[in-house]
């Protein structure tokens, strides 16, 4: 264990945190304004990987995966939060959504019984027949929101997840994929005598750039300030005019945004598989529970923090190395159930 | 109280059908229903915290996973616990489960609402960590595979055989979490449910109260993962995962929480969907998710407070209390 040891597993934290700093951020912003707990940020960031493979596949080109991918990703957090996360006003397309959804399961499961013919207009009519008969009778039950109440927003979201698990693996299949990035980013630079993959640098270039754009965004512009205003205090924010629904719509999708530009930046060294989801959504928990909910830098923070930790934890001690990881975040939220830079 | 023995009187002729018909089904039911029931006692020990005293625990796999730990290792390894001596593994997991919550809670019952919820995720993802790396104890991802389940006497190698153990515990279980909730304690707890300052100020020691329900939901936890173990004859990592926490969350809510049989038909439910379904259809877990979101959506007081809420309507002498509140407590 020399220095050279030390080098490589801090930059390799680093760039590790660097993908964790994408996941989190959006994360803990969501938390920050909305209140919610967001289980379904994971398949954001599957998807996210998902969808830049097809764009890959369909276009050959990586860097423009990267944004449409992105992007495309933050239209479906945009849709989820406003039919089913905040849904005032829409109650109707989201009665008719699920409605929808139950239609074709009951399609599906009619077919599958032998029930109706696998023939697409049998189909279509169980369908509609099903959505209409769901839809009238959604639209009879008044709901209870789900803003005020953690665990339900919980449960809902993981849902969620499990819909978007079930989808990708419809959608993508099971296999392992993996996301190459152009050649000009395979490769290697050398300082100081060590190896540096070029393309850890560019993670890390990456999460600075988003990460300082953001605080920028945050601290100097009128639309961060009234970010900044609604994570503090919400119902003062509306008091003095900030529309903070539109905001909660706007950092919702910011964060499924960021997310996927994580799976997408991430699939490239992780690779992108079934499973994957609900295995990066605790380490993005860890991040924001240790920088505390709401709070960018305590996220850059606590993103150094998972990272650093799980790389040395895998290394020096591996038989206990995600006990290493979780076990300070217990410590701090005991001591500070509002994270390292959350404020209550 | 007569509407409440009559109650008991329905949950014992339903727990007395179960008992009789189950065996002469196929053995695919014999398991399902097995694995339904070691888990029901998962589900009830959360619906102890969520529903009797509103903790939102999402790291309840943690005392399932050291149970069904315990079980593997100490059968694997030192050849333990596969004559009379299963017995000794009941106790000890059940101990095992319940110092283990002794400790998390010390962490995690400072904290309220959401944190509490963060906190107790953080401590059941130690608990993964610890299963999914530590390879020597515990055979890292593949897990522990044992061979054959106890014999003493009693070859509970014998699925029905097993599964009228099973059934045993979970029988007493439910019955000992009943009386529980309905003693003074339980009533206590209740309390501190609906408004823990007002139980501070009558002078109760609402952070003990929290904390000594939480330690008997990890014992029963622990037990739980005994025989989760011995159901299975395989334990892994998967066990221990997030998503099994956050299922035995969702069978509470789904029959309705704080009502303890809602959460053994919360587990039936689900299980039913899903180990039958994924025999049938690849698209399975669309229908859990769907359950999910309509069951948080639409039935936010679960099955038992549909129930309720249909007795009320039609004017018979039940008083709808799950309509009057919440299925969880807002923070």
């Amino acid at each position: 264990m020399n220095t050279q040891f030390w080098v490589v597993q801090a930059f390799n934290g680093v760039s590790y945190g660097a993908l964790l700093f994408l996941v989190g951020s959006g994360l803990s912003l969501i938390f920050g304004v909305m209140r919610i707990v967001n289980l379904s940020h994971g398949a954001y960031f599957l998807w996210g990987g998902y969808i830049a493979l097809s764009i890959i596949a369909a276009t050959g080109s990586w860097a423009l995966s990267l944004p449409l991918a992105a992007l495309a990703v933050a239209l479906i957090g945009l849709v989820m939060e406003r039919l089913f996360l905040r849904s005032e006003g829409f109650e109707f397309i989201r009665n008719a959504v699920i409605g929808l959804g139950l239609g074709l399961l009951a399609a599906l499961a009619a077919v599958r019984g032998h029930f109706i013919g696998a023939g697409w207009v049998q189909f279509a009519v169980v369908t509609a027949l099903v959505t209409m008969v769901f839809f009238f009778v959604f639209s009879r039950v008044s709901i209870i929101p789900i803003e005020t109440d953690v665990l339900r927003q919980v449960l809902l979201t993981v849902g969620f997840a499990f819909l978007f698990q079930q989808g990708a693996l419809d959608i993508w299949g099971g296999n392992n994929m993996d996301i190459n990035p152009p050649s000009a980013l395979t490769q290697s630079i050398v300082v100081g005598g060590t190896y540096l993959p070029l393309y850890r640098v560019f993670m890390i270039g990456m999460a600075l750039t988003f990460g300082i754009v953001l605080w920028l965004v945050m601290e100097k512009t009128r639309m961060g300030a009234a970010v900044r205003a609604t994570v503090d205090d919400a119902q003062m924010a509306r008091g003095v005019g900030i529309d903070t629904n539109r905001i909660s719509m706007f950092i919702f999708a910011l964060g499924a945004f960021l997310a996927a530009l994580g799976g997408v930046i991430g699939g490239a060294f992780l690779g992108i598989y079934p499973g994957l989801d609900f295995e990066i959504l605790p380490l993005a928990f860890a991040v924001v529970i240790i920088g505390g909910m709401g709070s960018l830098g305590g996220a850059a923070i606590g993103a150094l923090a998972v990272g650093l930790a799980d790389n040395f934890g895998k290394a020096l001690f591996p038989e206990v190395s995600y006990f290493t990881l979780y076990a300070p975040m217990v410590l701090i939220l005991a001591i500070k159930p509002t994270g390292l830079f959350g404020r209550d | 109280m007569a509407n409440q023995q009559f109650k008991i009187l329905i949950v014992a002729a339903t727990l007395a059908t179960l008992v009789l018909i189950v065996p002469h089904s196929g053995s695919f039911v014999v398991l399902l229903a097995t694995r339904a029931m070691a888990f029901a006692i998962l589900a009830m020990s959360v619906d102890l915290l969520l529903g009797f005293t509103g903790l939102s625990s999402m790291g309840q796999a943690a005392y399932f996973g050291v149970g069904a730990y315990l079980t593997a290792v100490l059968a694997t390894k030192f050849h333990f616990g596969l004559g009379w001596d299963f017995w000794i593994v009941v106790i000890l997991g059940i101990l095992l489960g319940a110092a283990l919550a002794a400790l998390f809670g010390l962490f995690a019952i400072r904290a309220g609402g959401v944190y509490f919820l963060m906190i107790t995720l953080a401590l059941g993802q130690c608990v993964w960590g610890l299963a999914y790396r530590w390879n020597s104890l515990t055979g890292g991802d593949n897990g522990i595979n044992m061979s054959g389940r106890p014999n003493f006497g009693l070859d509970l190698g014998n699925e029905v055989t097993f599964f009228y153990l099973v059934f045993a515990f979970f029988a007493v279980s439910m019955a000992l979490m009943y009386v529980l909730v309905r003693s003074p304690f339980g009533q206590s707890l209740a309390g501190i449910r609906e408004r823990e300052l007002r139980m501070q100020i009558l002078g109760y020691n609402t952070w003990l109260h929290k904390y000594i329900a939480f330690i008997i939901a990890g014992g029963f936890g622990g037990l739980a993962g005994v025989l989760w173990a011995q159901t299975n004859g395989h334990v892994s990592p998967e066990t221990v995962v997030l998503t099994t926490s956050v299922d035995s969350l969702l069978m509470v809510v789904l029959g309705g929480s704080g009502t303890l049989v809602g959460a053994a038909i919360g587990t039936a439910i689900v299980f039913g969907l899903r180990e039958y379904l994924s025999t049938l259809v690849p698209w399975w877990q669309y229908v859990l998710g769907g359950v999910y979101v309509l069951t948080i959506l639409y039935l936010p007081m679960g099955l038992m407070g549909l129930l309720s809420g249909v007795r009320q309507r039609f004017g018979s002498q039940g008083k709808g209390e799950g309509l009057k509140k919440l299925a969880t407590k807002p923070s």
